[in-house]
């Protein structure tokens, strides 16, 4: 089927998301949406598939007007839509997530799952997604969870599939695997559209690629007439600099050993196994990974948050192993949680006293039991001035700011203080391009002082640019640790992907190999090990 | 599906309304008209249920007049003498002074453990419990007043704050919602205290129904002068202010209010989540054994078995007060003043006392849904975001 | 485990040897006489406490699967025959008595277990089952006697509950108010109100709180099996009810097409959005639903049981169904099981007092509530509520 959007405008209470935005989607093509958070790619969709109005324009099916008033509408003029968050429910099975809402039933409504199974065997043969119909979606793996979910689309014979973000949670290998089930439905006669931050992906899966900055098309174009450097530059509007300017490091004594950790998630399952590292001083540890590899509940084991069911950790030389995050605190650790609003912040809190999070019971924010507010306000504003955090006034509701400045409160917070150690997990997702270079500043200056830095991202970009060394997680374990001098893109990837470096380069060969060759002796290889 | 929500990366701040209203007129506003609202519709429950009125209204075509005057005659001459009897002369006001007494430190219980983000539907529990050990520290101990009074009330605190601790510690260690397991402790603390009033240590000599034995003399909460009011009230206002001092000034409260308003980010900024629950919950049944203690050594000198009435008024004061003290203060002396003037509304209107129930419950619900009260009234919000939802499930 | 161990000791050596239990069988008017069943009292509960024992080692090796309910059914039951063997040595005890009495008291602790059901399934927490319940009670009995029908007082009964039902719902989804608060509102106003109006009107006019019971229906044929008999088809219209509603909802949730909605929309509502689901809607119809089965439970104690109406009559049972929710984990059949267990521990009261067994009433009265926390805080398994539970769902 075709799809255009002629004219899309799309107007929120004091932000246009969308403006006049035109896009042509052709029968069987792979059009990609390139663009940075908060460009407005998935707004758009969204308005495609009818869960938002257009405020202006129109949308044509097949050079019919059409209107959405909700994802009904949409899946009835077969737009399929994979979310980046999952729609699924949890403790259902697979049949039960694909049929909900269309449901087959014999007399008296009770359903008739063994229809509605066979249909999606069918399915599942035909485009190459293999799933088992009867498992329970919270015990399966997440590249398989999305297969679920493009099955739903199928199921309810979408010809246009709308893609938000696919490989922002899978691992290298899942993502070779979309890209075969892409292809597939591509001969099948269905059109992909592609939502994406990914410049790699993008030049390898699209026909076209159009590029959306704030909310508005900024060029059209196909991956042989351009490269990566100049999509950048029209997604972020500038020449990029995707390096970030560091002196060598200068490393000093050990600040963080880690050694044996083992921690369960919580569904108790074993996701770090026998995970060890260390971090001197003056150095930035990133550690790399596709999220869900165990990397949330290696932090959470460190900081306090998360019991440890074996090994150590020690700072300074100091056993603090299962110490509370207070006690951490200290100690002089310092943690950007991954989490901001939830974990990082009390929203409902003006900035001043979510800056003394953690203070609040030292002086001079205090005495005894009694609050200073003046030390507490003359802190508060020069924090505020001093990290950048634009906002009017020190009591403003923290969940009044915008990401990146909320991030700056939490940086502030944890910045403020002479740490000997900083963890910071996912410090710049969902940020604009400014804070992120301003963080980025901020974590190297830290490091310059003298303080060890532990950095964990899924953004391979980050971790290349921080990391003075750096490890990667696959499966609960540290499968690997480069210099940066030594570590390349390439490397990287094959390591998040579950390869050993000393594989050779080629990925088919690796992939042979990968059963045999692990770099971590803890680790076993049954099949069971995927379960996540 | 329309939305006026945008996407989180492109919020910015709130602009500043363009007609600003003062804070405090708005806060006051609400309230104000849930009040009338509940009394309207109060009015209205008061005339379904009076037979002559409703002959009246049965014969509304051949008489409009009737209908409504005699309508409008009861709901005046009832509210009338529920003034009167609240603010009428200076017994009326001491009666509502002495019935606000332990809705001021009951409210306080359920305010408090709110802003801990708590839920405590174990007031008259923690009275009783409460009451339990004051009452025994009373009629026991043979003490100068001077110290006997103070001990009677710090055992009353200590035996509400242990109740109250219990379903802290439970909510603590095991995650079990406050909510059932307060009111299933308000029953146990029930059968408790009818079970002591059965046992000699506790039970009147010479009587066999249960009865307590009445607190001595010097027990007692001094009353001023002639009038029934005593100086409950006076503890009542000093308690109401140690706990905003303690809410808004010191580290205990602001750790209260953290891990209030978002257990998560509390913890990781270091506060101890289970250790807080502990102890809102211990201060919330200290502030319920202390309402019980008041009415004990104020105004009944000894137990009988039977909730007190006070527990579920005071969620209603909690929030209708906003949990803040003062708020709470204001929100009972109300309560206060429909319960001192009900009963001279049952003489003169003929009008049964548990009307004042079914008011307080009015306000409540209007209250809590500002929105509605919006509604009926036509008030524009003052900003897209007010509600403060609190909502938690059974398994947080 | 600790069940078997806490049996063995108690019941086991607690009763000499040689002592006899007598259990009698027959009902009311049963056809079939058996005699009573006697039992070496010692003997038989070393023999049921060495069963719990060994149920309570299968579990903690083998680890809570699947079965855990059902052992947990047997372990209880196990252990509630030898408490039952003891407290009747040397005595006898209308067995078949007790599990009817046990069965009736149930019945409103069912309903009122699966009206939270249905509500909490589709996401939306309700603690105002105690205020439906006596609301209906209410007027079950001022419409029965009133228009001199039961079948009219139930339905309106049933109907009031829908309506406070719809309170519930519009309060909690449209005004966005906290789904605890509102719920204690409608407690409130439903207590208030109530006492209120039975004041006023029933204390008055006696002839307006007569409405009569529904009479046993006894079906033909199976009402002659022994002991099951009597035991399940004589009863009144309610009961049968009751049973229709566990199976019927069992089914219906798990089996048809609105109950997979629902539970989508107690887990995931985002996800249901999405497919269309209308989330809203599929909540309003869920608690009005919830609504009337409260309503129904609430009738049954006018209509079904006592015949009149007392002032809160329902005694905080409302409270108890919500425990025989979360007791047998969100799931019709599980929840009819802990009522029964609830239901045994009310009529145990009674039963116990006749056989002089040296326990203070008060703490056999308190039983169920402390089983109820001990459900609540975990100690027997955990339990998942739906995953939605409490949450508001704004739509985007």
């Amino acid at each position: 089927m075709k799809i255009e959007l002629k004219g899309i405008t799309k107007r929120f209470p004091g932000v246009i998301a969308n403006k006049d935005v035109n896009l042509t989607v052709n029968d069987g093509e792979v059009h990609a949406l390139l663009g940075e958070n908060g460009a407005g790619k998935s707004t758009l969709m969204n308005v495609l598939y009818g869960l938002y109005e257009p405020t202006e324009g129109e949308i044509l099916v097949d050079d019919k007007p059409v209107t959405f008033k909700s994802p009904g509408d949409a899946i009835a003029a077969a737009i399929g839509m994979v979310h980046q968050h999952f729609m699924l429910v949890p403790v259902f099975t697979v049949t039960e997530n694909v049929m909900l809402g269309v449901e087959p039933t014999q007399n008296l409504g009770l359903l008739d799952t063994s229809q509605a199974r066979a249909h999606l065997v069918e399915l599942s043969e035909k485009f190459g997604l293999n799933v088992n119909p009867d498992a329970t979606v919270e015990d399966l793996p997440v590249g398989v969870q999305q297969r679920v979910e493009i099955l739903k689309a199928l199921y309810r014979r979408a010809d246009c599939l709308i893609l938000d973000e696919p490989t922002a949670v899978l691992t290298p290998d899942e993502i070779d695997d979309l890209i075969e089930v892409v292809e597939t439905l591509k001969e099948s006669g269905v059109s992909i559209i592609f939502i994406s931050h990914k410049l790699k992906e993008v030049m390898t899966i699209a026909d076209r690629i159009t590029v959306l900055r704030r909310g508005e098309v900024v060029g059209s174009t196909t991956p042989e007439e351009t490269n990566e450097q100049q999509l950048a530059e029209m997604m972020v509007g500038r020449s990029v600099q995707l390096t970030v300017d560091k002196e060598p490091a200068t490393p000093g004594d050990t600040v963080l050993e880690v050694s044996g950790l083992e921690v369960l998630d919580d569904r108790m399952q074993r996701s770090v196994r026998g995970v060890g590292f260390e971090v001197r001083s003056g150095e930035i540890l990133a550690i790399a990974g596709v999220q869900g590899n165990g990397q949330t509940e290696l932090i959470e084991g460190i900081t306090g948050m998360r019991a440890v069911e074996a090994g150590t950790v020690r700072l300074n030389g100091k056993d603090v192993t299962g110490s509370s995050p207070k006690h951490l605190f200290g100690l002089g650790m310092a943690h950007v949680p991954e989490d901001r609003q939830e974990d990082g912040l009390v929203s409902s809190f003006p900035i001043k006293d979510n800056l003394i999070l953690n203070t609040y019971e030292n002086s001079p924010f205090s005495k005894g039991l009694v609050m200073n507010r003046e030390a507490i306000n003359s802190s508060a504003e020069k924090l505020v001035e001093e990290f950048d955090v634009r906002t009017p006034s020190i009591d403003v509701k923290a969940s009044a700011l915008s990401g990146g400045n909320q991030q700056k409160v939490i940086v502030a917070r944890e910045f403020s203080h002479a740490n000997k150690l900083l963890i910071a997990s996912q410090p710049t997702r969902g940020l604009d391009v400014g804070s992120i270079q301003y963080i980025h500043g901020q974590i190297v200056a830290k490091r310059n002082e003298g303080t060890a830095v532990v950095i964990v991202s899924s953004e391979l970009d980050e971790i290349l640019a921080l990391g003075d060394r750096i490890a990667v997680m696959y499966d609960g374990s540290i499968i690997g640790v480069l210099d940066r001098s030594e570590a390349t893109r390439e490397k990287c990837g094959l390591l998040m992907a579950g390869l050993s470096v000393d594989d050779s380069a080629t990925s088919d060969s690796a992939t042979a190999e990968s059963e045999t060759s692990e770099s971590q002796p803890a680790s076993s290889t049954d099949a069971g090990r995927r379960e996540r | 599906m329309k939305t006026d929500a945008p996407p989180e990366e492109q919020q910015r701040i709130e602009p500043p309304s363009r007609k600003s209203r003062p804070l405090l007129v708005d806060a006051l506003i609400i309230p104000l008209l849930a009040l009338f609202s509940a009394l309207v519709v109060g009015g209205l429950v008061m005339i379904f249920a009076d037979s002559e009125v409703a002959r009246a209204w049965a014969s509304f075509g051949r008489n409009p007049g009737n209908a409504i005057s005699m309508s409008w005659d009861l709901v005046s001459s009832a509210y009338g003498a529920l003034f009167d009897g609240a603010f009428g002369n200076p017994t009326a006001i001491s009666e509502t002074l002495l019935s606000s007494t332990p809705l001021i430190l009951a409210g306080l219980s359920v305010a408090l453990a709110f802003r801990a983000g708590l839920f405590n539907i174990g007031a008259e529990g923690q009275m009783i419990a409460g009451m339990l050990a004051a009452s025994w520290v009373g009629f026991t101990l043979d003490l100068p007043a001077v110290i006997h009074l103070p001990l009677t009330l710090l055992a009353g605190f200590a035996g509400g704050a242990f109740w109250g601790s219990i379903a802290g510690f439970l909510k603590a260690r095991t995650g079990a919602h406050e909510v059932i397991t307060t009111i299933m402790l308000n029953f146990i603390a029930l059968n408790f205290l009818t079970f002591f009033l059965k046992t000699p240590i506790y039970q009147r000599p010479g009587r066999s129904d249960p009865l307590s034995k009445e607190v001595a003399e010097t027990a007692r909460l001094p009353s001023f002068g002639d009038y029934r009011v005593n100086w409950g009230i006076v503890l009542a206002l000093v308690m109401a202010f140690v706990i905003w001092y303690l809410i808004f000034r010191t580290t205990i409260g602001f750790r209260f209010r953290a891990v209030g308003a978002n257990p998560k980010a509390a913890a990781y900024a270091g506060m101890g989540v289970a250790g807080t629950y502990i102890m809102a919950m211990a201060f919330a049944g200290g502030l319920s054994g202390l309402a019980g203690t008041a009415n004990l050594v104020g105004v009944v000198y000894s137990m009988s078995p039977g909730f007190l009435g006070y527990g579920f008024d005071a969620i209603a004061l909690a929030l209708l007060g906003r949990t803040h003290p003062l708020g709470v203060v204001l929100a009972a002396l109300l309560f206060g003043a429909l319960r001192a003037g009900a009963l001279q509304m049952q003489g003169v209107a003929g009008v049964g006392t548990d009307i004042i129930v079914v008011i307080q419950a009015l306000i409540i619900m209007f209250v809590a849904a500002p929105a509605l009260v919006r509604e009926i009234y036509r008030i524009r919000a003052r900003s897209a975001i007010e509600t403060d939802a609190i909502t938690k499930s059974w398994a947080s | 485990m600790a069940l078997g161990f806490a049996a063995a000791w108690w019941f086991g050596f607690g009763s000499e040897s040689g002592l006899d239990s007598t259990f009698g069988l027959n009902g009311r008017g049963s056809e079939i006489e058996l005699a009573p069943l006697t039992l070496p009292s010692r003997e038989t509960s070393l023999l049921l406490a060495a069963i719990c024992v060994f149920l309570g080692a299968i579990q903690l090796t083998r680890g809570f699967g699947k079965k855990a309910n059902l052992i947990l059914g047997l372990v209880v039951g196990c252990f509630i025959f030898a408490f039952l063997i003891w407290a009747a040595r040397d005595d006898s005890l209308n067995l078949l008595g007790m599990l009817q009495s046990t069965l009736l008291r149930s019945v409103p602790i069912t309903l009122g277990a699966l009206a939270g059901l249905l509500c909490e399934r589709s996401g939306v927490i309700n603690i105002a089952i105690e205020g439906m319940m006596l609301t209906a009670a209410f007027t079950g009995a001022i419409v029965g006697s009133a228009a001199g029908s039961t079948t009219v007082g139930l339905l309106l009964a049933v109907g009031a509950g829908a309506l406070l039902g719809a309170l519930l719902a519009v309060l909690s989804i449209r005004y966005r108010v906290d789904q605890i608060v509102g719920g204690t509102v409608i407690n409130i106003l439903a207590l208030g109100l109530t006492s209120f109006l039975s004041a006023q009107i029933l204390a008055r006019y006696q002839n307006l709180n007569s409405p009569g019971r529904f009479r046993v229906i006894e079906i033909p044929l199976l009402s002659d099996i022994p002991i099951i008999g009597p035991l399940l088809f004589a009863n009144n219209l309610f009961i049968y009810l009751m049973f229709i509603l566990v199976i019927g909802i069992n089914v219906a949730l798990f089996r048809s097409r609105w109950g997979l909605r629902v539970r989508a929309v107690g887990e995931h509502p985002k996800a249901a959005d999405t497919v269309g689901i209308n989330v809203l809607r599929v909540r309003y119809r869920n608690v009005i639903l919830g609504g009337m089965t409260a309503g129904l439970a609430g009738a049954y104690f006018t209509l079904g049981s006592v015949g009149r109406f007392d002032e809160n009559m329902t005694g905080g049972r409302g409270f108890i169904a919500l425990a025989a929710m979360i007791f047998g984990r969100w799931n019709p059949i599980g929840a009819f099981g802990a009522a029964l267990v609830f239901g045994f521990a009310d009529s145990l009261q009674n039963k116990l007092a006749i056989l002089q067994v040296p326990i203070a009433s008060e703490f056999l009265l308190m039983a169920p509530y402390i089983a109820t926390i001990l459900v609540v805080a975990g100690v027997v398994g955990r339990a998942r509520p739906p995953a939605a539970d409490g949450q508001l769902y704004i739509k985007e």
